[in-house]
């Protein structure tokens, strides 16, 4: 067994060292099994088939083919650490692990081994203090300024007038679950609403006595912080004792298709928050084309346009920003992980830009600093018709509460380089 | 009657219902652990691969599908047809027939005689085969069950509770689906109480789960009976894979459903029917009502845990549950 | 023919009541310790120690412990994750709170105070017996868990609730935190194996091992004959919740370096390390090792041979991975129900008689 094992790895550095000298390498960090499969397949599909998209339309990035190297962590830490130690040997560029656990892991890891770490919407949110988390990016927006949209949001439907209202908070009991609630204990503070958080057990396929007490206190608008089978029952839930679907908001990850259809038609008017624009972009014209009819689709075909895809595919078009960003600056084509490092500090994401890459609006725009990493924080909310089986966009991008996030930001990513004796600054070489 | 009061008796209520979804998980648990000895780790894969089976059944989907289209390098996913629900569970239920034969003719029967320890492991390596299989047969990405199951509250109880208490009382809430899993639940336990005492082969059941050694110089034979209670087994768990799938579409966290299951069994004795019935009500009123009177003092989700701390405490008065055989040890 | 005890004399009682009587396997004992500490740390590479030697090293130490406790004890318990998590988080406050004092020592300690938490949920082990303790065990997992994600004191209020280990020193070498070396993490592992498996061999053979062997084949009859079931089974969960809390530690500290309770140490960690110790054969030391080895080492030999020999997708080469794992498991156990510890005794036995068939 172990020496089928030392060929097996002398056989895969042999593959590796060959090609990675002229390649691009993406690692994909999916999981494509394990309770979180649902969410995890659709955006591991959007981000592969875009990048071969690339491959097979325009040659790669500034004329360098995009390797994908996918790994299958199951949502598990141990196997997320697995699958980045046996990657980053291949000349990986950038890692987007899509799991808050598997990034707390990467962070210093991925700082210590210099290769970029960009957790859009997730991970650490404090990884927005570019000083402190030189390596660490989580552009366009976080889980803080996901609950200062919410808020915003709806204080524009009050008229700007919160006051004695009452907002309930369903969440993951997990860290990825209790992220927003420091973030709206300090808005009810400031705008005057009731904030009441309610844990849900993982996994979360049981939410009967949490749904019992909304329906007893009757709060005017409930939050969702869930991921996997919680997001499914607790729409469910939710239709079953009759709450007002448009007064439910779940985050962006609380709102994909696979989370409202079982619900059937009782999921209809329920509201969540989007980073992404979806639509009938020109891109999926082009996938379909160059990936999908060439027989080289990442998955099944079938989640091209849904919301998870999307974003997939937007993750991967920042990457290939990234990288193009890189290359001018450093004037190579082969690039680093410093130099793609380089380039992600120094992105900036316009209308036009988008528009240039057959996605028109499909994200915020937004402009990357060394200080920071953030991004605009800029999300829309979108609401679900059960008839038509879409997510409609209710508005358009709206700001997040930086007024107060900005300063717990601070506090966090203060209290991380005490912890680990990092003295903040802007990278240098 | 004040509004607090109500609700308190609306907690009651909702507990007891969701005992009755416990038990039917737990009722796998006691048939087979009844007639062998065996705690199946797997009954809850088992709900899972049921409920996954009858899905892709119903849907047309192409078993294997994604191993065939990376082998072949064909594009095929679906037949093309739709089978009715009561033809797909009937098919669902001979596929799960056919898998207790397979677990009897390749497993059970090779390690017969081991101790208990050595069967659980056995079935541990059956519920990661079981899981993985499911996955290559029929995908592991979320599925919609749609048997046309009434969901919601029932309106009707509402309206007619509502006048009860004060403004604050918005009426009963009682779950349709909650009703129906009842009624189904009951027309199981009776007709696996009728069965085991009113045919033959239920009193061969009734026998094995007794005394092999007996059961064997009386004619018995082992095996069908085996394979008799696996598929019983199988059934239960289809029924379970239904009714918790309903809610939460099927997807690999249905299999963990037998970890609500087994304070269940703690409290009901591991052997016994009405025992699986009477503690899956317990344990659903108990963590019910702890979450809704101490549970906001402490923070809430304390569910998980509190079934299994009153599960110990009835343990410690009782060492082998409420209704379980008296474990007799001679030195 | 090699291995024989015949021509061996012992001419001391020491020598006779040693732990490996045959001197092939005392030399074989000394060559795998050589290899292992002087070999080995020189040709480590990130990737081996992070997928492979690492979490064996861990794993063992948390199945020696298990071990101990349903191997030698019978006490079947399922909080072996939630006793994980006590170490792991004892380790983290007292590596924040005293920050000067070696991590060697705050290891230990963590070990200490989880054994006290083991011996405190052993408890209800003085009435309930067989499967009704496992499921009463999950009790303990359960709780631990949920207070760990509950109370902000454990996590030192931080806001995403997960901790993080900070970096340590042990003679000047970093042996936590992002800038380890892959040796450094390694030896340290290897170091609290080796001490543990001595300590848990030399208990095992005492006879406080003799009084748990009793207790699990027969407690009615052991306490006849004056063995205190009190003292032997909250000693039992005593001793092997320090193990599994020594194995929390490093596997907090030096492995992962951050941990989130929930998902880390939930009840899947708890059934991993009693399957290690079930396969790996009750009651046997070596039997730890091989558990850990063979539930650690065929995942990762399973991708390597799918994804990068083969070229198959991921996610196929992920189920097959659990219809493998589920198979062999089940083959192993109708090949040798005792697990790999008896295949290896039963591979000595011939071994002492080769050539000869009998």
């Amino acid at each position: 067994m172990k020496i089928q094992n030392l060929t097996a790895l002398a056989l895969s550095t042999a593959l590796a060292s060959g090609t990675a000298a002229a390649d691009l390498v993406l690692p994909d960090l999916s999981y494509r099994t394990g309770a979180y499969a649902a969410g995890g397949i659709p955006f591991s599909d959007g981000y592969q088939d875009y990048l071969n998209m690339l491959n097979a339309r325009d040659g790669g990035i500034g004329g360098e083919e995009i390797r994908i190297v996918e790994c299958e962590t199951g949502y598990n830490t141990e196997k997320g650490v697995e699958c980045y130690e046996s990657t980053k040997g291949e000349g990986a560029l950038i890692y987007q692990p899509l799991s808050t656990g598997i990034t707390y892991q990467l962070i210093p890891k991925a700082t210590a081994d210099n290769i970029p770490l960009h957790t859009m919407g997730y991970g650490r949110t404090s990884a927005a203090n570019g000083e402190v988390f030189n390596w660490v990016f989580n552009y366009p927006a976080n889980y803080w300024d996901a609950a200062g949209v919410i808020v915003n949001y709806l204080l524009e439907e009050n008229g700007g007038d919160l006051k004695d209202k009452t907002l309930a908070l369903v969440y993951h009991n997990s860290a990825y679950g209790k992220e927003p609630i420091r973030t709206l204990e300090a808005l009810a503070e400031v705008h005057g609403f009731k904030f009441n958080p309610i844990a849900v057990d993982h996994p979360g396929q049981e939410q009967k006595s949490q749904w019992l007490q909304i329906r007893r206190e009757r709060p005017d608008y409930v939050l969702m912080w869930g991921w996997g089978v919680m997001n499914q029952v607790a729409i469910q839930e939710a239709a079953n004792i009759g709450f007002p679907m448009e007064n439910f908001i779940g985050n962006w990850w609380s709102g994909a298709e696979h989370d409202v259809t079982p619900a059937g038609a009782g999921a209809n008017g329920y509201k969540s928050l989007n980073m992404n624009r979806i639509g009938d972009l020109p891109v999926f014209a082009d996938i379909k084309k160059h990936v999908h009819d060439a027989g080289n689709a990442a998955g099944d075909g079938s989640n091209i346009g849904t919301v998870l895809y999307t974003r997939g595919m937007y993750a991967a078009m920042l990457a290939q920003e990234a990288i193009a960003s890189a290359q001018e600056i450093h004037g190579v084509s082969d690039v680093t992980p410093a130099m793609v490092r380089d380039g992600m500090e120094a992105l900036d994401i316009s209308a036009a830009r988008m528009k240039e890459l057959g996605m028109e609006g499909v994200g915020p725009e937004f402009s990357v600093t060394c200080e920071d990493h953030g991004g605009s924080g800029l999300g829309i909310v979108q609401q679900w018709n059960a008839a038509d089986g879409k997510w409609v966009a209710l508005t358009d991008y709206i700001e997040p509460a930086d007024d107060i996030t900005t300063p717990l930001v601070e506090e966090d990513s203060a209290a991380f380089a005490a912890e680990n004796d990092i003295t903040p600054g802007c990278y240098n070489g | 009657m004040s509004a607090d009061f109500l609700y308190g008796v609306e907690v009651v209520l909702n507990g007891l219902m969701a005992g009755v979804m416990y038990a039917l998980v737990a009722l796998g648990f006691v048939l087979i652990f009844k007639a062998s000895g065996i705690f199946n780790f797997a009954q809850g894969v088992m709900a899972l691969f049921a409920a996954l089976t009858l899905v892709g059944i119903m849907e047309g989907q192409v078993p294997f599908s994604h191993l065939i289209n990376e082998i072949f390098g064909t594009e095929i996913h679906h037949f093309g047809w739709h089978v009715p629900a009561i033809l797909a569970i009937f098919l669902t239920l001979l596929v799960m027939v056919a898998f207790a034969w397979a677990v009897q003719r390749f497993l059970f029967k090779h390690l017969v005689g081991q101790e208990p320890i050595i069967l659980f492991m056995a079935t541990i390596g059956l519920a990661y085969f079981l899981e993985g299989f499911g996955d290559l047969m029929w995908g592991s990405n979320i599925k919609t069950l749609n048997l046309g199951l009434p969901q919601g509250g029932s309106r009707v109880i509402e309206d007619m509770t509502a006048k009860l208490g004060g403004d604050d009382f918005y009426g009963f809430f009682i779950d349709k689906l909650d009703m129906v899993a009842t009624l189904v639940a009951i027309v199981l336990v009776l007709s696996l109480i009728c069965f085991s005492q009113y045919t033959k082969q239920g009193r061969a059941m009734r026998a094995v789960a007794d005394d092999h050694q007996a059961a064997l110089s009386v004619g018995i034979s082992l095996n069908f009976i085996w394979i008799l209670v696996w598929s019983l087994a199988g059934l239960v768990a289809l029924v379970a894979g239904v009714m918790w799938g309903a809610k939460s579409g099927v997807q690999f966290s249905l299999s963990l459903i037998a970890l609500k299951a087994l304070p269940v069994l703690m409290l009901g004795g591991f052997t016994s029917i009405p025992g699986a019935i009477v503690g899956g009500l317990i344990i659903g009123v108990g963590e019910k009502l702890f979450e809704y009177t101490i549970g906001p003092m402490v923070g809430g989700a304390t569910e998980n845990w509190f079934a299994y701390v009153l599960a110990l405490m009835f343990l410690v008065f009782r060492p082998q549950g409420l209704f379980g055989e008296k474990i007799i040890e001679r030195v | 023919m090699f291995y024989r005890e015949a021509g061996d004399f012992k001419t001391s009682y020491d020598a006779d009541s040693q732990t490996f009587p045959i001197a092939f396997d005392r030399y074989r004992y000394w060559v795998v310790l050589a290899v292992a500490f002087l070999v080995i740390p020189f040709v480590i590479n990130d990737y081996w120690a992070n997928a492979l030697l690492v979490p064996f090293l861990i794993y063992a130490i948390a199945a020696i412990g298990l071990n101990i406790l349903t191997g030698y004890c019978g006490q079947v318990s399922l909080g072996t994750g939630a006793f994980m998590a006590v170490g792991a988080y004892a380790c983290y406050k007292l590596m924040t709170a005293f920050p000067d004092i070696s991590i060697l020592i705050h290891i230990i300690l963590a070990g200490g105070i989880t054994a006290m938490v083991g011996a405190a949920f052993g408890l209800p082990s003085l009435r309930i017996k067989g499967f009704y303790l496992a499921v009463a065990t999950l009790a303990a997992q359960f709780f631990l868990v949920w207070l760990f994600n509950k109370v902000p004191w454990f996590y030192n209020n931080s806001a995403s609730g997960q901790i993080s280990a900070p970096e340590r020193f042990v003679f000047g070498i970093p042996v936590t935190g992002p800038n380890t070396e892959a040796w450094a993490m390694y030896l340290i592992c290897l170091v609290f194996v080796t001490g543990s498996a001595i300590i848990a061999r030399n208990m095992t053979r005492g006879s406080m091992g003799r009084k748990w062997m009793a207790i699990r084949d027969m407690d009615i009859a052991a306490e006849i004959i004056g063995v205190n079931p009190l003292r032997a089974k909250l000693s039992a969960f005593a001793v092997s919740s320090f193990f599994v809390g020594i194995s929390g530690a490093l596997f907090f500290a030096v492995y992962l370096g951050a941990v989130e309770v929930g998902e880390v140490f939930g009840i899947n960690k708890s059934f991993l390390v009693l399957f290690m110790v079930i396969i790996g054969g009750l009651g046997s030391i070596f039997g730890a090792f091989a558990g850990a080895a063979f539930l650690v080492c065929l995942p990762v030999v399973l991708k390597l041979i799918g994804v990068d020999l083969f070229g198959w997708p991921p996610d196929l080469v992920a189920h097959f991975q659990l219809v493998i794992i589920g198979l062999m498991i089940m083959f192993f156990l109708i090949k040798e129900p005792h697990g790999l510890a008896q295949l290896w005794r039963v591979a000595k036995e011939k071994l002492r008689l080769w050539p000869f068939p009998y």
